[in-house]
């Protein structure tokens, strides 16, 4: 099931949700009481932007500056797979 | 290569002061003189966050009943594990669940039979209902997210309007609406216990209008009893592959019913976690899909369902390797469809006699119950 994202949303992690980076898969993962998600590096730092006061505009801004090319799409895409 | 797993379900104990008639808990229980020592829990959690284990959930039995659970919870929280107390709240007093707090507890799950005292204890078989209340609200005054447990089944199945309303008025984080799943003692008493269809429909209505309401501030999690699907769960997403539960005499399992099935047992006494996930025949038994029969061999969904559960298929047919008989290409499937027939030929007896929330519980005489033990010893 994915949830609409819009852009001027500020996404934060759930309360019961802990992101962490785990030394022995080399990744940050974000763990809530019954999931576990592996994060590729790009994921981890869209979440760590999710901290309730950047906006989904504010993240997409922010990738742009340390990547190369970044679609909003695939940003709202990924949070929506989380929500 | 095997992949580590992400979560140990740590049962610390098989004692509990409820003695609920879907129990989880084996058949036979462990004596609290046979349990691990808080030295053993200590060296089976370095063991598991050296193989990769990012979440610790703590159950039983009754948890809390272990005077060293604060110790437990501290040693893990130590690993950079998410530490997850599974409880019936019976034994969370304040000081104890500031101690748990300061350890670094990261999460609890509060389980609640029904939406009031006189249904709920008796499917608790004590007094506990608004002892569990008090302490989801001490749960919520601490500062931790919550979550309620609710044990779905024909005798409760009918208040779930009225559980979701304790779920907003305590403010849970989630909500886990599981219906019961029939190993162990569940299975022994499933005439007792399985829903009608009729009142799966009405949950459901329920349940998806609360998913609605309560969407900014609760997770609601609906799991259907696997009896009235047409492909079966992919249990513990598939053997051995993401989870391992150590009971409380040290036997590791693939997963929390499989004890029941006789496979050679592994026992963290013995060995280290690291052989038993990655070498014992118990965790290599059905792991993958090379092990499968058909139907499952040659089906498209045999990556979907991973084969269903072992212990279904060994439960209802004796033998552990054949296809989950929840599926409905499995020729065992009859087993499952006698057992729905059965719930839903007689709605006198645990449906709704019209659709709707009932006001005042249905106390259904339940002469098949079967009561687990309170304790063990």
């Amino acid at each position: 099931m994915t949830t609409a994202v819009p852009r001027t949303g500020r996404p934060r992690v759930a309360r019961f949700a802990k992101l962490r980076y785990d030394g022995s898969r080399g990744r940050h993962v974000l763990l809530g009481p019954e999931t576990v998600v592996v994060l590729n590096p790009t994921g981890a730092d869209i979440l760590e932007l999710c901290d309730g006061h950047h906006s989904v505009a504010d993240i997409v801004d922010e990738l742009g500056r340390r990547y190369d090319r970044v679609v909003d799409d695939e940003v709202t895409q990924f949070l929506a797979r989380l929500a | 290569m095997t992949d580590g797993p992400l979560g140990i379900l740590a049962e610390l104990t098989h004692a509990c002061p409820l003695a609920c008639s879907y129990c989880s808990n084996p058949l036979e229980l462990t004596k609290r003189s046979d349990e691990l020592s808080t030295d053993d829990w200590r060296r089976v959690l370095d063991q598991a966050a050296e193989l990769g284990v990012l979440q610790c959930h703590l159950s039983g039995g009754e948890p809390l009943l272990r005077r060293d659970v604060v110790d437990i919870v501290a040693h893990a929280s130590g690993l950079g594990m998410y530490t997850n107390l599974v409880t019936s709240a019976i034994g969370l007093s304040r000081p104890r669940a500031e101690a748990l707090r300061e350890a670094g507890l990261d999460h609890v799950q509060v389980s609640i039979q029904a939406d009031e005292a006189v249904l709920s204890d008796r499917l608790a078989g004590i007094s506990s209902f608004d002892k569990k209340i008090e302490a989801a609200r001490l749960v919520k005054e601490l500062g931790w997210p919550l979550t309620l447990n609710v044990v779905l089944h024909r005798q409760n199945i009918d208040r779930i309007e009225a559980i979701l309303g304790w779920v907003s008025e305590l403010g849970a984080d989630r909500v886990e609406l599981a219906n019961t799943q029939y190993y162990g003692w569940a299975l022994r008493n499933r005439a007792a216990l399985l829903p009608s269809r009729e009142q799966l429909e009405h949950a459901e209505t329920v349940t998806r209008a609360a998913r609605e309401r309560l969407r900014d501030q609760t997770d609601v999690i609906y799991v259907i009893p696997d009896y009235y699907s047409r492909y079966p769960k992919p249990c513990m997403g598939g053997w051995a592959s993401r989870q391992l539960v150590v009971g409380p005499e040290g036997n590791a399992w693939p997963c929390l019913a499989a004890h029941e099935l006789p496979l050679p047992r592994a026992n963290v006494r013995e060995h280290d976690l690291a052989w038993i996930w990655e070498s014992s025949p118990l965790f290599n038994a059905f792991r993958g899909t090379d092990w499968m029969p058909d139907p499952c061999a040659s089906c498209e969904r045999r990556e979907v369902d991973l084969g269903g559960c072992r212990c279904q298929a060994f439960q209802l047919t004796g033998d552990m390797e054949r296809t989950d008989p929840v599926c409905v290409l499995s020729d065992d499937r009859h087993l499952v469809d006698e057992a729905v027939a059965a719930a839903n030929s007689d709605p006198g007896s645990g449906a709704p006699a019209s659709p709707g929330p009932v006001r005042e519980p249905v106390l259904v005489p339940m002469p098949a119950l079967v009561s687990r033990p309170h304790r063990a010893d």
